[in-house]
């Protein structure tokens, strides 16, 4: 499967390659800047490419990146690293019905993965249907994740560790958008496949949402027959930014079998805020978002996997410089910050009344520089606290990230 | 104006660069000293033997069992790690209960309903055992496990050298060794003295564990609910199953232990830690917390014939009625407990999560809470303790922080 996929991907960007010989046979479909855009409108809003009279358009991005971490004092040295390669093909099947596909190769090709393939159907702004491959809208950055938008190279914590992202899942579901004066709303609603007990049993030794992602036969069918519902609503004013509140719910576990009842229904919940603006004057750039997790773990196993989990990020981005910079037009040097935490064991020990630790948090500051909006180089140094369940003094890392991350 | 303002910023940008390079070792966390960590191998071990330290250390560390795995279905804990963080003294979240034995004639009458270990912790779908009835029980707190090749190498000789079952000096002070029967799996120590066909043994809160790979394949078993070739009965179903765990990682995780650095001692020229060793001295903590042992041979270079400073003499004591929790193993009786070692005690609280969890059960909060559970042979140097000044027991107390 994974062989074919490839060569298909290979003839994909040969055919691309081979366009981009003739520029008349080439056409870049440029994203939507308007002020009605929302997070919501990320997956279908990405530089895309058309090749002559193709009735797709494709595009992709790549990030790679170089590190340098010590922890306590212990490096492992520089390492280099391309995280992601991720192609976008999308068509217009007739009249308002679109298809977009985005297929993700992690690690240099080790891990193959869908994230999107959805065919959407629109019968009325408000009112337009979606059905396939899905990212659960919960919170912004699931949505919102393609590298190049970003001034960091690592991912948020909280959006990768405890929101699952990049989550994905089949289903279907409704989605609108309806704009008047300087507002904006839209919402999303979705039924998926979801979770499963990976959450509470896996070899992070905590209560791992990410988990849930190696169950590759959540594609195929739902671990327990309970959907997974996702709700996202959002408000954007095109002077003061984007507010989004979102839920994402479900049962994890298998609770019957065969008609034989093993368990009772475990809930997982989770509900975020995203925010994010960019100050008038200073054009300052500021995304944030804040997840809670709730799980339902069995009073009877051990509370090293936690109940309770909450984390989120603030992103500061300060352009700093904005002009023709080594011949390329409106070029930005932008300096940024990310302060961001992590709990993932929230509560009290039973044996003693004192806190779960089990969190981390991390600071990091970065330049980056764009020649292009589609292009950036980033420049980042993190430093990061992490304790452990009991609280013992926090193992520190710190270190040097370099990387590029294009859309192409 | 303006072409300044940009010079400015293009100035500020490279000076931001030039400091940041300049500073990269400064702006990395550098690592704490080899006093303040208790892991980290013995000195000496050759490339071979690091790689198999690294390989348990893995397994020890790392190494978290899942129901696929074979975790459970009752357990205590989900990975050798949890209880042990950063190779130090447990919390009380994963202290062990054991329970089911009352003498050291009649054994465990509680086998049968899932003694001697409690697995108070269950995968989803089982229920965890609760004590049964009329059990009488204790709670272990799990040990520091720093510098337990160096106490696995005192020969035989050395331990009953400090041995006085009958008070012979009538010091009040008659400590004796227990006496186990080694497993199958066990190979005995080379000059082991036995006695009646049982042998000395040396780990565990009562000194009932005869080697390192028993300790390892029992917590295996006992703790997390897997099996090896080594302890093959299932906990839970009582039957003997499929290994979980291979042997190679077994003995890999034993040698990880085995060769685990002895914690070092700091602040050693202190003046106030040098008057707390003399006070300790004094009022005869060392007549049982023995400063000092010296290994016999053993297959790894690095552990032979090494004096070490582990302050115990692995022996039994009889602590008084305020310890005896009316549990017991082996021929210990429920009041006796195996001198535990103190090295390392000062570093207790990085892996307690903050603070003491002191004596066996974890009881004490303080190190000075814990000299005043003292009693029974210990009751005499309490009771000097006791009576020391304040100053004098803070000397004595900053010497044993400083192990």
């Amino acid at each position: 499967m994974k062989k074919k996929l490839l060569i298909a991907l290979a003839l994909l960007i040969t055919t691309v390659t081979f366009s981009q010989r003739d520029s008349s046979l080439f056409k870049r479909v440029i994203p939507d800047t308007e002020k009605t855009v929302m997070n919501m409108d990320a997956i279908y809003n990405r530089p895309l490419l058309r090749a002559g009279k193709l009735p797709a358009t494709l595009g992709g991005y790549v990030e790679a990146n170089t590190a340098y971490f010590s922890e306590d004092g212990i490096t492992e040295g520089l390492s280099f690293q391309l995280p992601r390669l991720t192609l976008f093909v999308s068509a217009t099947i007739k009249q308002r019905i679109k298809f977009l596909t985005e297929i993700e190769l992690e690690e240099g090709g080790r891990e193959i993965n869908i994230e999107f393939a959805s065919v959407d159907v629109e019968f009325h702004p408000l009112l337009n249907f979606r059905g396939g491959v899905i990212m659960n809208p919960i919170g912004s950055f699931n949505q919102n994740h393609d590298g190049p938008k970003w001034e960091f190279i690592s991912r948020p914590l909280s959006s990768t560790t405890i929101i699952p992202s990049t989550f994905s899942n089949v289903g279907f579901g409704l989605f609108g958008k309806y704009a008047k004066r300087q507002w904006v709303w839209g919402y999303e609603a979705y039924l998926t496949n979801g979770f499963d007990d990976r959450i509470i049993n896996n070899s992070e030794n905590r209560t791992w949402f990410p988990a849930a992602k190696e169950n590759a036969e959540r594609f195929e069918e739902s671990f327990n027959g309970i959907p997974l519902v996702t709700l996202k609503a959002a408000v954007r004013h095109r002077k003061v930014g984007e507010l989004g509140i979102s839920w994402m719910g479900g049962v994890y576990n298998k609770f019957r079998e065969d008609g034989i009842d093993l368990d009772k229904k475990r809930r997982v919940d989770f509900i975020a805020f995203d925010f994010k603006t960019v100050l008038p004057k200073a054009k300052t750039y500021i995304n944030a978002e804040w997840v809670w997790a709730m799980v339902d773990v069995p009073a009877t196993y051990t509370q090293q996997f936690g109940s309770k989990q909450r984390g989120g990020f603030i992103d500061i981005v300060q352009p700093f410089i904005k002009k023709r910079m080594l011949g390329w037009d409106d070029a930005t040097l932008n300096f940024a910050v990310r302060g961001e935490y992590a709990d993932y064991n929230v509560g009290k020990f039973k044996d003693t009344g004192g806190n779960i630790s089990d969190h981390v948090m991390a600071i990091v500051p970065a330049i980056s520089f764009r020649p292009s909006s589609q292009t950036v180089f980033r420049f980042n140094y993190r430093y990061e606290w992490r304790r452990d369940l009991l609280g013992n003094p926090a193992s520190k890392t710190a270190g040097f990230q370099l990387g590029l991350s294009t859309y192409f | 104006m303006f072409q300044l303002a940009k010079k400015i910023k293009v100035l500020a940008a490279l000076v931001l660069w030039i400091v940041t390079v300049v500073a990269c070792q400064k702006l990395l966390p550098s690592a704490p000293a080899d006093d303040e960590l208790l892991d980290g191998p013995v000195e000496g071990l050759t490339p071979e033997q690091g790689a198999v330290f690294l390989r348990g250390d893995v397994a020890f560390n790392d190494e978290v069992f899942t129901k696929e795995t074979g975790l459970g279905p009752l357990f205590v804990a989900t990975s050798c790690g949890t209880c042990h963080a950063g190779d130090g003294k447990g919390h009380p979240f994963t202290t062990l209960t054991r329970f089911g034995q009352s003498d050291t004639i009649n054994g465990n009458l509680f086998l049968h309903l899932g003694g001697p270990q409690l697995q108070h912790r269950a995968i989803s779908g089982f229920v965890p055992e609760q004590i049964a009835s009329g059990a009488t029980f204790s709670k272990f707190t799990p040990p520091a496990n720093t510098g337990l090749g160096f106490l696995d190498a005192v020969p035989d000789a050395a331990i009953l050298a400090l041995a006085d079952p009958n008070d012979a000096n009538a010091d009040g002070i008659s400590g004796r060794p227990n006496l186990v029967t080694p497993h199958f799996y066990s190979a005995l120590r080379p000059n082991s003295i036995p006695a009646n066909n049982k042998y000395i043994g040396r780990f565990g809160k009562k000194a009932a564990t005869y080697d390192l790979l028993q300790q390892t394949a029992a917590a295996y078993n006992q703790d997390i609910g897997i099996t090896s070739s080594y302890e093959s009965f299932d906990t839970y179903t009582g039957q003997s199953i499929d290994p979980e765990v291979s042997n190679q990682t077994v003995l890999d995780v034993v040698f990880y232990l085995k060769t685990l650095k002895a914690p070092v001692q700091r602040n050693q020229n202190d003046a106030d830690v040098m008057a707390g060793k003399q006070i300790f001295m004094a009022i005869n903590c060392s007549k049982c917390h023995a400063p000092q042992l010296t290994t016999g041979i053993s297959s790894i270079a690095s552990l032979s014939g090494k004096t070490f400073f582990p302050y115990t003499d692995l022996l039994l004591h009889d602590m008084g009625s305020s310890l005896n929790d009316g549990y017991t193993e082996g021929l210990a009786l429920a009041q006796e407990w195996r001198t535990p070692p103190l090295w390392g005690l000062g570093l207790s609280k990085n892996s307690q999560g903050g603070q003491y969890f002191l004596l066996h059960d974890g009881r004490a909060k303080t190190i000075q809470q814990a000299i005043e559970l003292h009693g029974g042979e210990a009751g005499n140097s309490k009771n000097q303790f006791v009576q020391l000044t304040e100053g004098d027991k803070q000397k004595l107390i900053q010497f044993l922080e400083s192990l």
